[in-house]
């Protein structure tokens, strides 16, 4: 119901306020940024650097792994040591390409949990829905900008809070057709089982300046059914304009 | 000559850049990334720019030259020279590069030769036309002025 889905929202956002002051100040986020162009890399650095994050830049994905220390070579020792909290990559790469990263950091025990933002200079509705279908939190066409960072950010920090709500709801919303109409089902926890949120309703976590036209359809619900809880429906934040 | 005087004459040259199309809003998102820690952050990224394209241009010509041509070979350098132009806002160059990319598509050697011309000719320019518009601010600089914001209507 609308209201699950608002009551929802406000706890989302009680608990962030919450925290916010103590984690704040503790750390900044750790990205690791992965593309294969010396010129995008320079850049992408220096947008997350201005957003005030920690940024690990390497040039291709096996690097990416060898860092996350998920390469074939060493065994992961169990734990994410260097508290990655955020994957970016680039799709097109030589050798092992975003999409394939992805996969590898979403089939690992440890890493699974990092959000994977894959980016684009193509803006191909197939290619979206395999990386959104893999578990790619968002698909940036590029170039990037700031709003698209600023965006990324946001939704990164308030991941920290949420937790398993985030995961389990997005585990949901693949199956959300079948929730929606089987509400006395027990296996969804209560909150999650509110399926259509008015999809009227803006996007609450938007804060990014530029709102982002979806001139694409949602690629990852049926037309039929209502949008999922919209604020992570990563559909409607894919950018199909280049510039301002 | 004024420190005032140069800055307009920055202004008037860097809009006259995005008049002609030579520059698009990526570079202004960029200008937007410099400060006072990165004062150089745009001529570093365009200097990247340069260097890269040099090597792309260099492999295209190769590549092209070849009795039997990969094209997807070529393809891969274009689309390489699509995305740092892209990245900086060159969007002359991406835009050749986009109708270069069509042509390795259908394997039109002759489309992928005048495109090459073309692209290098664009690369040519926006590389002087950033060179002239780099200098400007230099002179700014070195007279003590700063380097006005740009503000654009679009």
């Amino acid at each position: 119901m609308a209201r699950d889905g608002g009551v929802t929202w406000r706890r989302t956002e009680k608990i962030d306020r919450f925290n916010l002051s103590a984690a704040d100040t503790a750390e900044e986020l750790h990205v690791l940024a992965v593309d294969d162009s010396l010129v995008d890399r320079k850049v992408i650095e220096r947008l997350l650097r201005i957003s005030s994050c920690k940024v690990t830049a390497v040039d291709s994905g096996i690097r990416a792994l060898q860092f996350l220390g998920l390469d074939e070579e060493k065994n992961s020792n169990g734990f994410n040591d260097l508290k990655v909290d955020l994957i970016i990559t680039d799709y097109c790469m030589p050798g092992m390409t975003g999409y394939e990263l992805l996969k590898k950091v979403k089939e690992s025990s440890v890493f699974r949990e990092i959000p994977v933002v894959i980016m684009s200079s193509e803006n191909v509705l197939a290619r979206i829905d395999r990386c959104l279908e893999e578990g790619a939190e968002d698909f940036i066409v590029k170039p990037v900008k700031l709003s698209d960072v600023k965006r990324i950010k946001d939704y990164t920090t308030r991941e920290f809070r949420v937790g398993e709500e985030e995961r389990t709801r997005k585990g949901i919303n693949k199956r959300k057709q079948r929730d929606s109409f089987d509400l006395s089902s027990s296996s969804p926890p209560s909150i999650l089982s509110s399926s259509p949120v008015s999809s009227s309703s803006s996007s609450p976590e938007s804060q990014s300046p530029s709102p982002s036209p979806p001139s694409i359809p949602s690629a990852s619900s049926a037309p039929s059914s209502p949008s999922p809880i919209d604020s992570h429906s990563p559909t409607r934040r894919v950018k199909t304009t280049s510039s301002e | 000559m004024e420190v005032v005087q140069i800055q307009r004459r920055l202004v008037d040259y860097t809009k006259s850049l995005f008049m002609e199309g030579f520059l698009d809003g990526q570079f202004l998102q960029l200008q937007q990334l410099q400060d006072e820690s990165n004062p150089d952050f745009v001529v570093e990224v365009v200097s990247l720019f340069f260097d890269d394209s040099e090597k792309l241009l260099n492999e295209l010509t190769i590549a092209l030259d070849q009795p039997n041509v990969d094209f997807k070979k070529v393809d891969g350098h274009v689309h390489q020279l699509k995305g740092s132009s892209s990245s900086i806002g060159a969007q002359r160059v991406k835009n050749v590069c986009i109708a270069f990319r069509n042509f390795c598509e259908v394997q039109n050697i002759e489309g992928c030769l005048t495109c090459l011309q073309q692209v290098k000719q664009e690369y040519y320019l926006v590389k002087n036309k950033l060179e002239t518009l780099f200098r400007l601010e230099q002179q700014i600089v070195a007279s003590g002025g700063s380097i006005p914001m740009i503000e654009m209507g679009f």
